[in-house]
């Protein structure tokens, strides 16, 4: 018996052998098809941009003519991203984060209130961002504003709002109960547990939730085709129209002319490069971060 | 030490009324969303019939035509596309990172996907510009004797296709590692080769859980907008083949919603757009979904 095993380990090895081979190869080539897109994407955006990559780019607002290859930069579009999402982000997490406090202190988690806010925040997360720009169009007509930084930022809250409380609720539904069970014994009540124990606990998953939820926020152009507007100033008051950097990216490479083109591309190097940031802090973030966690 | 209690409790009972003002409100968003583009679209049914809207393919907002076939078919050619594309490498990458990937190479593979995933859409679009479109109408267009542009269905799918990648691979991932460890290890124990673990456990017990990843990755594919809008060439006609232009029902809110005031009926055409994409892309989103927890259920 053990003599056929050795020499005859079983009908068909080779043939195995090699259907094993060859699905090895097709793994191998399909994880390799993505690594080589993202590196194709990132490759060809740097190698375009090379030439217009100056330092004026980043800090000067566009000049007289901009638009026809003429001096100038797309200091509007970047602050105007940096200020339009940062507030979004704000305004996402002022009601996230109470809501998302409520359904894990107050509701039971299998009760039907629960259930349900889950459920909406699954459908709203579904939304795609273009149908989020047109009902914020339609509540921006609804109270007179016209496209603005506000109407933008509300619609961007709008979008961030679903992945900020949904990520955010998964991180904090991780948290043992023996913890809360806990600070309940010491005669904390569920409200000074959540923010005192289980909060804290759970900070720098909060924070990678703030961050993913912002790096949406950077990179979406749908959602403020219609709400935010723009423009080749700065934006100093909430009811003034902004530019945002992929609507920049966008309006630039419609041009006709190669100079503007070719700062669309320096444009999508820089806003690449403010996303790469984002996601590196968030890794080297919560990795610091959750150095103090007990469990 | 009575009125300290007393006080904790009334702020305690504030607060719990805050909270659940807060946590209603994606039910209330959720509802309005529906509700006002469906409002807003309803006017153009009350002269035309919703049927002879969307199956006509007439679009001149000008002379009160609003036949919505051409932009849903452009809708669901460039899905299609880019769904058949992505499926078979992200499920075999995931399969590849589940399963086989030595750590070492998984510590690269898992960044490259979370960085994919995070690059905005607007970047996808240039990058179809600049590489897909050129491929598409230079080298592949003329290999199968037709003209194109290259702003075609094709050069569409391809960039949307790598688009939903990050998100079929990261939840079919999730998938995978859940299959118990005992179940792979029982079949390896009866010679079954990895491949024939892979195939005959793992994927069987898996298989649902990919279908509804696959699932939620064409959901996302039907509702984007600009690097669509960027590649596909924006032609309202109805596409006779991969190399002919599309113009998808994203891509038609994105150019017209902003200035759609002046002809009667075009607004509520263009909300009736909108309301049918979302309606679209929340029963397939839903499904996976509803799929997926119903599954994680059962086994967790």
């Amino acid at each position: 018996m053990k003599d056929k095993i050795t020499s005859n380990p079983g009908p068909g090895l080779q043939r195995r052998k090699r259907v094993e081979f060859v699905f090895r190869a097709l793994m191998l080539t399909s994880s390799l098809v993505v690594s080589l897109s993202l590196i194709l994407i990132l490759v060809s955006i740097i190698w375009k941009s090379l030439p217009a990559l100056k330092l004026s780019m980043i800090t000067r607002t566009p000049g007289s003519g901009y638009y026809l290859g003429k001096e100038g930069g797309i200091l509007n579009a970047i602050i105007g991203s940096l200020q339009l999402t940062l507030g979004a982000t704000l305004i996402a997490l002022l009601i996230a984060l109470p809501a998302v406090i409520y359904l894990n202190t107050y509701l039971r988690s299998k009760s039907f209130l629960a259930e349900a806010i889950r459920f909406a925040l699954d459908v709203l997360w579904g939304i795609p961002s273009i149908v989020y720009g047109a009902f914020g169009f339609l509540v921006m007509l609804f109270f007179h504003l016209r496209a603005s930084l506000l109407a933008g930022m509300i619609t961007v809250a709008l979008v961030e709002l679903p992945i900020l409380s949904r990520v955010m609720d998964e991180t904090i539904r991780l948290v043992p109960a023996e913890l809360k069970e806990t600070a309940f014994s010491l005669g904390a009540n569920r409200w000074q547990t959540t923010t005192r124990v289980v909060l804290r606990q759970v900070f720098p998953g909060l924070v990678t939730a703030v961050l993913i939820a912002l790096g949406r926020g950077l990179g979406d152009a749908a959602s403020v085709l219609f709400t935010a507007g723009y423009t080749d100033r700065l934006t100093t008051s909430l009811l003034q129209p902004v530019a945002t950097l992929p609507l920049a990216i966008f309006f630039q490479l419609n041009s006709p002319f190669p100079e503007v083109q070719q700062r669309a591309y320096a444009s999508a190097a820089v806003l690449t490069l403010l996303i790469l940031l984002i996601s590196l802090i968030t890794r080297s973030l919560s990795r610091k971060l959750s150095r103090h966690k007990i469990y | 030490m009575e009125k300290i209690r007393s006080s904790k409790i009334k702020k305690e009972k504030f607060q719990r009324l805050v909270g659940a003002a807060f946590s209603l409100f994606p039910l209330f968003l959720a509802a309005n969303i529906f509700f006002i583009l469906l409002l807003k679209a309803f006017p153009l049914l009350t002269f035309k019939s919703l049927p002879s809207l969307i199956f006509s393919s007439a679009w001149q907002p000008v002379k009160g035509q609003f036949g919505l076939w051409p932009f849903i078919l452009g809708t669901f050619w460039v899905t299609i596309t880019a769904f058949a594309l992505a499926v078979p490498v992200s499920i075999l990458t995931s399969i590849y990172i589940a399963e086989y990937a030595p750590d070492q190479l998984k510590k690269i593979l898992v960044p490259v996907i979370d960085l994919l995933a995070g690059l905005p859409s607007v970047i996808y679009g240039m990058w179809g510009v600049l590489l897909i479109v050129p491929l598409v109408g230079k080298y592949l267009a003329p290999l199968f004797d037709t003209y194109s542009s290259g702003y075609s269905i094709l050069a569409a799918g391809i960039v949307l296709a790598v688009m939903i990648l990050p998100t079929i691979i990261n939840v079919s991932v999730e998938v995978l590692n859940s299959v118990p460890m005992a179940l792979k290890e029982a079949a390896l124990s009866l010679g079954a080769t990895r491949f024939e673990v892979v195939r005959y456990v793992v994927l069987k017990k898996a298989l649902p859980g990919i279908v509804a990843a696959c699932v939620l990755g064409l959901s996302r594919a039907f509702g984007e907008t600009i690097a669509v809008l960027m590649v596909v060439g924006n032609v309202p006609e109805i596409p006779r083949s991969l190399f002919s232009p599309a113009y998808p029902l994203p891509a038609l809110l994105a150019n017209n919603y902003g200035e759609m005031m002046s002809i009667p009926g075009y607004e509520s055409a263009l909300n009736l757009a909108a309301f049918l994409l979302l309606l679209i892309v929340l029963s397939f989103n839903l499904l996976a979904r509803w799929y997926l927890t119903k599954l994680n259920r059962r086994t967790g």
